[in-house]
């Protein structure tokens, strides 16, 4: 029970944190959403009705089910490589990571500081894109 | 063929980029490498698809561990069908990101190879969780062939294209996964072939099995999930584009056919809600067309309105709508891929793919124009190219099943998308050209005449148009095929069978 729980209310602060406007808060959002389903594959292993996964004279048809640990193991993995490249994406471009945005005209613009660049203007060759 | 093979087929592209990787950035070896690994892939593919025609599903157990701990890679003739149209596809968008130089850039190469090794793993496997896994894989060199720019030039809306492609691609990973978990706790196995008809037997199964489609749809763009597609697709590269359009959300529809195929069993019951919301999307993808003035907008709407097509076929879950779907899908991929291909060499070269900012188009560049008109046609519809059987077939299933409505919303779409597919070609390619001068003062019949757009990059846009005619008229023979990959789908125990027996 307190498995389910648990994933609920990280679901809960998941889709809230989500929902906001700043990339860092999203990122926060997706790092409660993995947290959550995580706990879900865990408790995919039926928790209530096993023991402890390691340790001296256990019974080895009660044993804790070592498959959803090794899926929780992979997603942790990839989640947390994704989280890593979302945060590089939030630090990336101009100084605030806010991600609500209208159609403006600097859509074209490079995300870098003019000053510190060396480029030499915008027109379109071979490759830009 | 020996299943020991099967695995090569994502290790060999897997060692090759993270050998490009090492060695420093010499780009004409990256191409050749590319290249020779992506023609590598075809032949292989083809080589299943000949041995499919005849032969008997080929499974094997990674690293002969036994069946149900192994993880199982299964060719059927559906496999092997999608394997081929997107190793084709990789390797002409390929082409195209080599002659538009886009290829260049750093590590270009060994993230293209990244990716179709994670689509082939995709494709072959027969285990949830690892098709979980592969998705990761197909995805994360994605997040940075999406925003591969030179260097210091990365644009504003390429940066939020990528915030938004990777973030909803991570929530529909991430439901899948949940869906993953819920099945493995009601049924105790993420195995395909153990979790055959587990959805019929018990409506947990079915609920957790449910819960993998709606993250597989979202990957679909699948409506109402469908507005990150046209949102993250034009903010990126041509070449980048096209090389997309073929391979992501191609991979999740053909995961969802294999699940509601074995999971589900082709289970009737539910069926209705498929026909609603993929009869939804068809037409909610081509009115979004309408209000977009950029020709690769207007083609990403397309995409999500020809997806409301192909998952029609598994709405109408039978032999011949599952053929239609099958035959559908593998010429949506070529004309689609066609299609952005022609448009991104215009852009390429241009500079602009706005509606009104080139024009004239078909005058300075036949082929391309040609190539483009073949790709849209086809795509609306129009006999002899393969859009027309693709849409005949389809219709007749729907009739045959008794969905009316739907069949008229295929007809109607059709002809909305031949109206949209008009107002590229009158955008771009009709009208009289650029008609001011250069700086240096040059005369008009110099500008107008002067071809920009060289063979190389023009070719897989050729090709692909070359190859839509021959679907069409020679379709025969790849709705045979079709028709014994959807046989496999109806009936899915010979699949089951080889993957228990791996």
């Amino acid at each position: 029970m307190t498995l389910a729980i648990s994933a609920g209310i990280l679901m809960t602060g998941a889709v809230y944190l989500f929902l906001q406007r700043g990339m860092l808060r999203i990122v926060l959002g997706f790092i409660l959403l993995a947290h959550s389903v995580n706990l879900i594959l865990i408790a995919a292993g039926g928790t209530a009705r096993r023991e402890e996964p390691l340790g001296p004279g256990l019974d080895p048809s009660l044993v804790a089910d070592p498959l959803p640990q090794a899926f929780v193991l992979t997603a942790i993995v990839i989640a947390f490589s994704i989280t890593i490249y979302l945060l590089v994406l939030a630090v990336t471009g101009k100084d605030d990571d806010d991600t609500i945005h209208s159609d403006s005209p600097d859509d074209d613009e490079p995300a870098e500081d003019e000053s510190t660049s060396t480029n030499q203007g915008h027109q379109s060759e071979r490759g830009q894109q | 063929m020996i299943g020991a093979l099967l695995p090569l087929l994502v290790a060999v592209p897997l060692v090759i980029g993270g050998a490009l990787v090492t060695i420093p950035n010499h780009p004409r070896w990256n191409h050749v490498a590319l290249m020779t690994t992506l023609v590598g892939v075809l032949a292989a593919s083809v080589a299943l698809v000949v041995d499919q025609v005849n032969g008997d599903i080929i499974a094997h157990g990674l690293a002969g561990w036994d069946s149900g701990i192994a993880i199982p890679f299964v060719a059927d003739m559906f496999s092997a069908l999608i394997l081929t149209t997107t190793s084709l596809l990789a390797l002409t968008c390929a082409v195209f990101a080599i002659f538009s130089g886009h290829a260049d850039r750093g590590y270009f190469s060994p993230l293209v190879l990244f990716l179709v090794a994670g689509v082939n793993g995709a494709l072959l496997t027969a285990d949830l969780f690892n098709l979980f896994v592969f998705i990761e894989v197909m995805l994360l060199p994605s997040y940075g062939l999406l925003i591969l720019s030179m260097y210091r030039r990365g644009t504003m809306s390429r940066l939020r294209g990528s915030r938004l492609f990777v973030t909803v691609n991570l929530l529909a990973s991430t439901i899948f996964l949940a869906g993953v978990g819920f099945l493995y706790g009601v049924t105790g196995t993420v195995n395909l072939g153990e979790l055959a008809g587990a959805a019929s037997d018990s409506p947990a199964a079915a609920l957790a099995g449910a819960v993998c489609l709606l993250g597989l749809s979202m990957k679909a763009s699948v409506v109402p999930m469908h507005g990150w597609l046209a949102r993250t697709y034009p903010s990126t590269s041509p070449a980048v584009t096209a090389l997309f359009s073929g391979l992501h959300t191609k991979v999740a529809i053909y995961a969802i056919y294999r699940i509601y195929a074995v999971v589900f069993d082709g289970d009737q019951a539910f069926l209705w809600i498929g026909i609603v919301v993929f009869s939804m999307t068809m037409i909610i993808g081509v009115l979004g067309a309408v209000g977009e003035n950029t020709s690769r907008s207007i083609l990403t709407f397309h995409m999500v309105s020809q997806i409301g097509y192909i998952l029609l076929g598994v709405a109408l879950f039978g032999p011949l709508g599952l053929a239609a779907g099958i035959f559908y899908l593998i010429h949506n991929m070529v004309v689609k891929t066609s299609l952005f291909l022609s448009t991104g060499a215009v852009e390429v070269a241009y500079g602009a793919g706005k509606l009104g900012a080139v024009t004239g188009i078909a005058k300075r560049e036949p082929i391309v124009a040609v190539a483009f008109f073949v790709a849209a046609l086809s795509l609306a519809g129009v006999p002899p190219f393969s859009g027309f059987v693709a849409k005949f077939t389809l219709v007749t299933a729907a009739i045959d099943a008794g969905h009316i409505a739907a069949a008229v919303a295929m007809v109607a779409v059709s002809l909305l998308t031949l109206m949209s597919m008009l107002k590229i070609w009158s955008g771009i390619f009709w009208g009289e050209g650029d008609t001011s001068t250069t700086s240096t003062g040059s005369t008009l019949v110099e500008i107008k005449t002067e071809r920009k757009i060289g063979t190389g990059l023009i070719a897989p846009a050729a090709l692909l148009a070359l190859l839509s005619i021959a679907l069409g008229v020679g379709a025969e023979l790849v709705f045979n095929l079709a028709q014994i990959a959807a046989a496999g789908l109806v009936d899915p125990s010979a699949y089951i069978e080889a993957v228990l027996n791996s």
